[in-house]
C-alpha cells in the first residue's frame, strides 16, 4: 500500500494545463508563485484533463454557460433519474426551511447550520455513487444525509433530541450517520473529517474493492492542519479519494478574500501532486459531469483527486450567525438567488426538456414540503430517550456484553 | 518458559496478530524499513511486506485519523506512536473522533483500532517528550487504555487490544523495552480490566500500573527487609476499563493505601482512585491515602533531578513509611 508514486513529466505537464480551466488568480499577488500560469503541455495525455480542458475553453468562446445536460454522464439519464435529482433538490429545500421554522420555534437546540443554496452538490455527487463508494462530510450534513435516502424523520427527530432520531438524539444536527447508506457523518470539527475520508478510501484499496471515497469539507476546511497532511498521504499512497470542497465563499463569518492567501483553493492540489479541477454548483448537472470524471478517476486508476466547487449558502453559517448580512450584502445573496438557485434551475432545465410540467414540478414540491411537516409532527411527538441511555453507544464491547463476561469498570460515576 | 524482552514480547503480539487476521496492519513513523524507532517491529516489514507494516510521513493527525476511517470498515489498524507525546498533535483525531464517533452515531459505528507507543519520562529527553496521557484517555468515555509493566502483560494485552472492538491505547515504557521476564511460547490474553497482584502482603497496600508498579515491586522488598513491613501491590494493567475490585479488596485487608503513578498527581489516574478508596472503603482505612506522583512540575531535562522527579525507590518507601505511622 505504502509505496511511494512514481512522478513522470508528463503527468506534471497535464495538470499544468488543466490549471488554464481554474478562474484566474487576485491580482495582489505575484503570479510567478503560481504554477496555474505555465504554458499548456500535452494535455492528450490525461483524456479527463483534456476534456475537461476543451469543455471549458469551449463555454467560454461561446460565451454561454455549457450544457452540461448532454455530457454523457447525463445524457443517459433516464426522466425518472432526473426527475430524482429535482426530488431530492427540492426535498433539502424544504427540509432545511422547515428545520429553520423548527429551530425558531425552539424546537431545536445548539447550531443549525443550514445547506440551503448548496443543494446541487451533495444531490449531484451522491447520484454518481456506486455500490463500494462511500461519503463524509462535515457538520452540514443534512442535504448530504437526504440525498443518500436518510428518512425527513430521523434527520428532524435528531434535530429535535429524540429517541427516534437517526443518532437517537446522541448527536444532534452536525451528526447525522448512516453506514448502511455508505454515509460515515457529519462531523463537527472544521477539517476533523478529512483524514477519515482518507481512511475510508484507504480501506476500499486495503481489501481490494472497486470503489472510491468522496470527502466534503468546506472553504474553512482548507487551512486546517488535519486537511494538509491528509492531501499529502492521500496522494503519497495513491489513495481513491475526491475531496470536494463546497466553497460557499464564506469560513463562518470571514470571507475567503480574508482568510486564504491563495483564493484557488484547488491549486493546493498541487503542491501535494495531486490532479484538481473547479467547477460551480449551482447546476446539478455540471456538478455530476465533473464529479464523475473525478469519481472514475479514483476507482479506476487508485487515484486521489481534489474537486473545489462554488456553491453559496443563502443563510449564516448557522441560524445564530446573526451577522450574515453584515459580511456580505444583500444584493449579494438575492443576485445569486435570481441567478444560480439551484431549485430554479433545475426545474427550469427539467421543465424546457419536457421531463416535468410546471404542475409535476409543483406537485413535488408540495409532496417535499408535506413530508417535512409531517417529519417536525413526528419529531416533535417523538419521545426523549431514557436516561439509561446516556450510558449506552459509548462502547462496543459493552453495548454486546450479552454474556456479562467483560471484566472491570467502564462508568465511573458513583 | 523462554525469558524474553518487553520489546520482543509486543513484536510477538503483532506477528501473530498479522498472522491471525488479513485484517489487522501496522502504521507509524519508521515501522516498516527502519525497523521501528524502538526497534518494536524489527523484522515484521521483512515478513510481511508494504500492505500489512507500513511506514507513514511524520503526520500524526493524517495517519490517525486515516486509521479510523479504515476502521469503519473493516480494517484493524495498530497505530504506532514514536512517542504517546506526539498524541497531542493528532488530538482532535484520537481524542474526538476514535472516541466518540460510536457515541454520536447512536452506536451504529465502532472504531476497532490500537494506539500504541512509550508513554513513559526517565529518559532525559525533556518535556516535549516525556509525557504519560494515560489520565487523560482515561477521562474520554469511549477510549480505553492498558499500561503493561512486563513482557507478559505487554504481550497479552496487546492482543486483547487487537481484538477488541473499541479504541485501545496501549501505553508502552522504552525502559521496559530491553528487560526480560518469562513469557510463555503457548497463545494467551490478558484480558482488559482485570488488574494483577505483583506481591500479596499485610500491612499496607500500594495501587500503581506501568513501570512504576516494578518501581514499587522494589521498593517493597526493600520496606521487607529493612523495616519489616509487608507492602501488597497492585499493578492495575488496565486503566480504563479499571479493576475496582481489586483494589478494594486490597484496602480493605491491609487498611493502609499508597498509590504511586509517573502521571503528574493534578487528575492524574491516582485521583481518581484515591476517590475510589475513600468512597468505598472509607471505614477500612487506618490512615489517609498518600500519593507519590512524578513532581509536579513540567518533565526536567537533568538527568539527575528527571530521576528525582519521577518516582522512584526513595521516595515511594519514604511515603510508605508515612502512611505507616
Amino acid at each position: 500500500m505504502a509505496t511511494t508514486k512514481k512522478k513522470t513529466a508528463a503527468k506534471t505537464a497535464t495538470k499544468k494545463s488543466a490549471s488554464k480551466t481554474s478562474p484566474s488568480k487576485k491580482p495582489a499577488k505575484s503570479p510567478a508563485k503560481s504554477p496555474a500560469k505555465s504554458p499548456a503541455k500535452s494535455p492528450a495525455k490525461s483524456p479527463a484533463r483534456a476534456s475537461a480542458k476543451s469543455s471549458a475553453q469551449t463555454a467560454k468562446k461561446s460565451g454561454l454557460p455549457k450544457d452540461f445536460m448532454s455530457a454523457p454522464i447525463n445524457k443517459g439519464l433516464s426522466k425518472e433519474a432526473k426527475i430524482d435529482l429535482y426530488r431530492t433538490i427540492i426535498g433539502i429545500r424544504r427540509f432545511e426551511e422547515r428545520s429553520l421554522r423548527a429551530y425558531n420555534q425552539g424546537k431545536i437546540g445548539g447550531f443549525l447550520h443550514l445547506y440551503i443554496g448548496q443543494e446541487a452538490v451533495a444531490a449531484g455527487i451522491v447520484s454518481l455513487m456506486e455500490e463500494n463508494d462511500h461519503i463524509i462530510t462535515a457538520y452540514r450534513d443534512h442535504g448530504h444525509a437526504l440525498a443518500v435516502g436518510m428518512s425527513m424523520n430521523e434527520c428532524m427527530a435528531e434535530m429535535f433530541g429524540k429517541h427516534t432520531g437517526c443518532s437517537k438524539g446522541k448527536g444532534g444536527s452536525m451528526h447525522f450517520f448512516a453506514p448502511d447508506k455508505n454515509y460515515w457523518g457529519g462531523h463537527g470539527i472544521v477539517a476533523g473529517q478529512t483524514p477519515l475520508g482518507a481512511g475510508l478510501a484507504f480501506a476500499l484499496k486495503y481489501k481490494g474493492l472497486k470503489g472510491c471515497a468522496v470527502c466534503f469539507l468546506g472553504d474553512g476546511a482548507v487551512n486546517q492542519g488535519a486537511f494538509m497532511e491528509t492531501l499529502n498521504l492521500a496522494s503519497l499512497w495513491n489513495i481513491p479519494v475526491v475531496f470536494v470542497i463546497e466553497n460557499n465563499g464564506y469560513s463562518m463569518g470571514t470571507s475567503l478574500k480574508r482568510s486564504s492567501a491563495e483564493e484557488n483553493l484547488a491549486h493546493r492540489a498541487e503542491g501535494f501532486d495531486m490532479e484538481w479541477e473547479v467547477c460551480n454548483g449551482h447546476d446539478v448537472f455540471e456538478v455530476r459531469e465533473v464529479a464523475n470524471r473525478a469519481m472514475v478517476r479514483a476507482r479506476d486508476a487508485h487515484k486521489p483527486f481534489l474537486l473545489e466547487i462554488r456553491t453559496y449558502r443563502y443563510r449564516g453559517h448557522s441560524v445564530a450567525d446573526a451577522n450574515h448580512e453584515k459580511y456580505r450584502t444583500k444584493e449579494e445573496i438575492e443576485e445569486y438567488k435570481r441567478t444560480k438557485d439551484p431549485v430554479n434551475l433545475i426545474r427550469e432545465q427539467l421543465i424546457a426538456d419536457g421531463t416535468l410540467t410546471d404542475g409535476a414540478a409543483k406537485k413535488i414540491d408540495q409532496e417535499k414540503k408535506d413530508e417535512a411537516e409531517a417529519a417536525a409532527k413526528f419529531a416533535d411527538e417523538s419521545p426523549v430517550a431514557p436516561r439509561s441511555e446516556i450510558q449506552t453507544d459509548v462502547y462496543w464491547e459493552v453495548d454486546n456484553d450479552t454474556d456479562n463476561k467483560l471484566k472491570g469498570t467502564y462508568f465511573f460515576n458513583d | 518458559m523462554p525469558l524474553i524482552t518487553y520489546r520482543e514480547a509486543v513484536k510477538q503480539a503483532l506477528d501473530e496478530e498479522i498472522q491471525r487476521d488479513e485484517n489487522v496492519c501496522i502504521m507509524g513513523e519508521e515501522v516498516a524499513q527502519y525497523n521501528g524507532a524502538y526497534k518494536v517491529t524489527e523484522g515484521l516489514w521483512e515478513k510481511h511486506g508494504d500492505k500489512r507494516v507500513i511506514d507513514t510521513p511524520i503526520s500524526e493527525a493524517a495517519f490517525s485519523g486515516l486509521a479510523i476511517g479504515a476502521a469503519c470498515l473493516g480494517v484493524r489498524p495498530v497505530v504506532e506512536l514514536m512517542f504517546m507525546s506526539f498524541s497531542y498533535v493528532a488530538f482532535d483525531q484520537l481524542f474526538n473522533n476514535a472516541s466518540f464517533c460510536r457515541y454520536m452515531s447512536g452506536g451504529l459505528m465502532n472504531v476497532p483500532i490500537v494506539i500504541r507507543g512509550p508513554a513513559n519520562g526517565g529518559t532525559n529527553v525533556g518535556a516535549t517528550h516525556s509525557h504519560t496521557p494515560e489520565n487523560m484517555v482515561a477521562n474520554h468515555p469511549g477510549l480505553k487504555v492498558v499500561c503493561p509493566s512486563n513482557a507478559y502483560d505487554a504481550k497479552g494485552l496487546m492482543k486483547a487490544a487487537i481484538r477488541d472492538n473499541d479504541p485501545v491505547f496501549v501505553m508502552e515504557n522504552t525502559l521496559l523495552y530491553g528487560q526480560k521476564w518469562e513469557v510463555p511460547e503457548e497463545e494467551y490474553i490478558v484480558e482488559l480490566g482485570v488488574a494483577n497482584i505483583l506481591k500479596e502482603g499485610t500491612d499496607l497496600t500500594i495501587v500503581s500500573h506501568g513501570r512504576c508498579a516494578i518501581i514499587s515491586l522494589q521498593a517493597a522488598e526493600i520496606l521487607q527487609e529493612k523495616h519489616g513491613i509487608n507492602v501488597e501491590v497492585v499493578d492495575l494493567r488496565s486503566i480504563r476499563p479499571l479493576d475496582e475490585e481489586t483494589i478494594l479488596n486490597s484496602v480493605k485487608k491491609t487498611h493502609r493505601a499508597v498509590l504511586v503513578e509517573e502521571n503528574k498527581p493534578f487528575c492524574g489516574v491516582d485521583a481518581q482512585i484515591s476517590h475510589l478508596i475513600q468512597f468505598r472503603a472509607f471505614d477500612y482505612l487506618d490512615a489517609p491515602v498518600h500519593r507519590v506522583s512524578a513532581i509536579d512540575a513540567p518533565q526536567i531535562y537533568a538527568k539527575d533531578l528527571e530521576n528525582w522527579q519521577i518516582p522512584n525507590e526513595e521516595r515511594i518507601i519514604e511515603a510508605v513509611l508515612k502512611a505507616m505511622k
